[in-house]
């Protein structure tokens, strides 16, 4: 059993009377990565910056270890932060930016020598070891990033905050750097608390993920809870692609789409209860016309490499199935799901706001960040896209 | 054809500009080498004039004044205008934003406004000490001085009060690029604000901070008219030593003393935008690194 850390009760904060943060409750455990993860202006760096210090919630207690640190300053917190674009210090180089922290220890005061031992012992663990003199504006931007999180790391904190510290890094350094991660928390046993936008990072590092949005916690789980069981169609729809669409429990196991019942695992609904229902692109198959649940027509093919991204009309609703099998534009097709491809949720005030591909939607400007950021860019094209139909 | 005429239109008229600007500058250095008293004829080269000044006890005191005030006050306006602008760069910006314009006009307002005015406040103020310092006497026996008149004092004052502007203004920028995360990535390493502040900040503003106290220290020694209302008549400044000395007659003296200012001016300017090119190249050579 993990040990709880930090806990946030009943946390609010306003800007100018502006809410942005509702009302939120969490805990975090030890030695655990945990990710929070939505769109920009979702709160999660506010959240960050409250277990840091550097904010005051407006009502609510913030808990470390059962004491209550809400008026305790940044630098008597024991957690440490890497910054969104690292902050490193442009007049020392890498060694005193890592040393920083070090040398303002003062009880007891480091030695030069075991100062150094730590620093060098940093720059190993963040393999930038013969990096120590150089001046940080000379470094690249993935170097730059490890001196942040050496920087932060070398004072031992028991709480790693990190703010979107790959935004800034293109794709192929940020995958690289996200195994880095990985590897730096387990190889240190400590907590880290991430903060990011790019679900795929959430999915693929994380203990445990927090989507949050307009300041309100929507769910928390296992990255495999959060994808195969979204609690509302704002995760279903911000966590990978989903079709969803309205549907009505009939009574458990039993639901209503398109006007036809379909057998399902999910239960404990109020009969007739209206929900919707979340079908993954990838558990959709494709079957000879005959065969079919359903049958649709293909309005829209992408090649995708591994698979087809293919849109597909049913009776004006239109769905995104991924196949590897090729079915031509204007061809009519059936699909086939099977009981564990449905998913439903109760109704939500999302609901009907996400999960049809028949135009482009918001989703893709809310989920990219001002800030340039390959992957949404190229989403945004496949968004263009589907809409060409 | 007519291009090019406009072309040499442009350099003469550009040269005009010059020659009216610099000119009486320019007659001003040449004459302070003439070996004669004569102001119109040219009778031979000498560093007579420049000899004498130094022997001139009026002008060297006066000089030890100038450079004293200008010291002390360009020190001082720069520890309060380095705070100040911290000051207005942590304010919210729906009040930083006036209190900066606030903080223009006396850089905008008329010196003899500024000299007449701070002139009225150090009688007022001499006179209330004065009677406040009577009525300590009148009460404990003691022996205070109760007659408080201008002099050194109210005329550094007076320069703090003036210089300080100069220095919010060219700390700000500074403050502005900032990377407000520096701050708060120092606070979260172990800093006190102080602490950050000192390690942190004032690295990075200290190019401002050095300008600062070079506009200040310039300005101190340039200013003629807020000196003249605050000094008193007991201490003059080197401007007020040259504009005492004029009004009697113009001393080739004078030439070889504004001649020195002049030249003192020019290479605090020249220190000042050196820094300023310097800086901006090092910044574009920096965006050109990270875009590499």
């Amino acid at each position: 059993m993990a040990k709880e850390l930090i806990r946030l009760v009943n946390c609010s904060m306003a800007f100018d009377g502006e809410v942005v943060l509702d009302n939120i409750n969490i805990y975090f455990n030890d030695k655990k990565f945990l990710t929070l993860l939505g769109p920009s202006g979702c709160g999660k760096t506010t959240t960050l910056r409250i277990i840091g210090g550097f904010l005051k919630p407006t009502s609510g207690d913030v808990l470390f270890d059962g004491v209550r640190i809400n008026d305790v300053p940044p630098h008597r917190r024991r957690v440490n932060t890497v910054f969104q674009k690292y902050a490193l210090f442009p007049h020392l180089d890498v060694f005193e930016n890592i040393a920083f922290g070090l040398r303002l220890q003062k009880k007891p005061k480091l030695a030069e020598a075991e100062i150094k031992e730590r620093v060098l012992e940093m720059l190993e663990v963040v393999n930038l070891k013969g990096f120590e003199h150089r001046q940080v504006s000379s470094l690249s931007g993935g170097q730059q990033q490890r001196v942040a999180i050496a920087r932060a790391l070398v004072n031992r904190p028991e709480v790693l905050l990190l703010d979107e510290p790959l935004g800034a890094l293109d794709m192929r350094l940020r995958k690289d750097m996200q195994n880095e991660l990985k590897r730096i928390q387990q190889a240190m046993g400590i907590t880290f608390i991430y903060v990011t936008h790019d679900q795929e990072e959430a999915l693929s590092m994380s203990d445990t993920v927090v989507v949050m949005n307009e300041g309100k916690i929507q769910q928390i789980g296992t990255p495999e809870d959060i994808y195969n069981e979204p609690k509302n169609a704002f995760v279903a729809d911000f966590i990978g692609e989903s079709n969803i669409v309205d549907g009505i429990m009939h009574e458990d196991g039993v639901v209503e789409i398109f006007g036809r019942k379909f057998k399902c695992l999910d239960s404990g609904f109020d009969p007739m209860e209206p929900v919707d229902v979340v079908i993954r692109p990838e558990d959709v198959d494709i079957v000879p016309l005959k065969e079919g649940m359903l049958t649709g027509l293909v309005t829209n093919v992408t090649f995708k490499g591994v698979h087809y991204d293919i849109i597909v009309d049913f009776k004006g609703f239109k769905w995104l199935i991924q196949t590897t099998d090729f079915c031509p534009v204007d061809s009519k097709i059936g699909i086939k799901i099977d009981p564990d491809g449905f998913h439903v949720m109760k109704k939500s005030k999302y609901s009907g706001m996400f999960g049809d591909y028949s135009s482009y939607s918001d989703e893709y400007d809310e989920i990219s960040d001002s800030e340039y950021d390959p992957e949404a860019e190229e989403e945004d094209g496949q968004g263009g896209g589907y809409y060409e139909d | 054809m007519t291009r090019r005429n406009a072309r040499l239109g442009g350099k003469i008229f550009t040269a005009l500009v010059f020659l009216f600007l610099y000119a009486p500058i320019f007659v001003l250095i040449v004459f302070s080498f003439n070996s004669s008293k004569s102001r119109t004829t040219w009778t031979g080269f000498s560093f007579k004039w420049y000899a004498e000044l130094f022997q001139n006890d009026a002008i060297m005191s006066s000089l030890y004044t100038t450079l004293l005030v200008a010291v002390i006050s360009a020190l001082i306006a720069t520890v309060l205008g380095t705070f100040a602008a911290l000051g207005f760069y942590t304010m919210k910006k729906r009040w930083r934003n006036p209190l900066l314009e606030v903080n223009n006009i006396p850089l905008m307002n008329a010196d003899v406004v500024t000299g007449v005015s701070l002139c009225l406040l150090f009688v007022a103020a001499a006179a209330i000490m004065g009677d406040f310092t009577a009525w300590i006497n009148k009460i404990f026996g003691t022996d205070l001085k109760t007659n408080f008149h201008l002099g050194f004092a109210t005329l550094l004052i007076a320069h703090i009060s003036f210089n300080t502007p100069y220095v919010i203004l060219s700390v700000m920028p500074k403050l502005y690029q900032l990377d407000r995360n520096l701050v708060d990535a120092a606070q979260d390493l172990g800093c006190t604000f102080m602490q950050a502040f000192f390690k942190v900040v004032v690295p990075q503003i200290m190019p401002g901070i050095v300008n600062g106290i070079i506009i200040a220290f310039t300005m101190s020694i340039d200013d003629f008219v807020i000196s003249y209302f605050t000094a008193g008549s007991t201490v003059n400044t080197l401007s007020m030593t040259i504009y005492a000395m004029a009004r009697r007659r113009v001393s080739p003296e004078i030439n070889a003393i504004s001649t020195l200012l002049f030249l003192a001016v020019l290479i605090l300017l020249v220190i000042i935008n050196l820094r300023e090119i310097r800086q901006e190249d090092k910044k574009k050579r920096l965006q050109k690194a990270i875009a590499r």
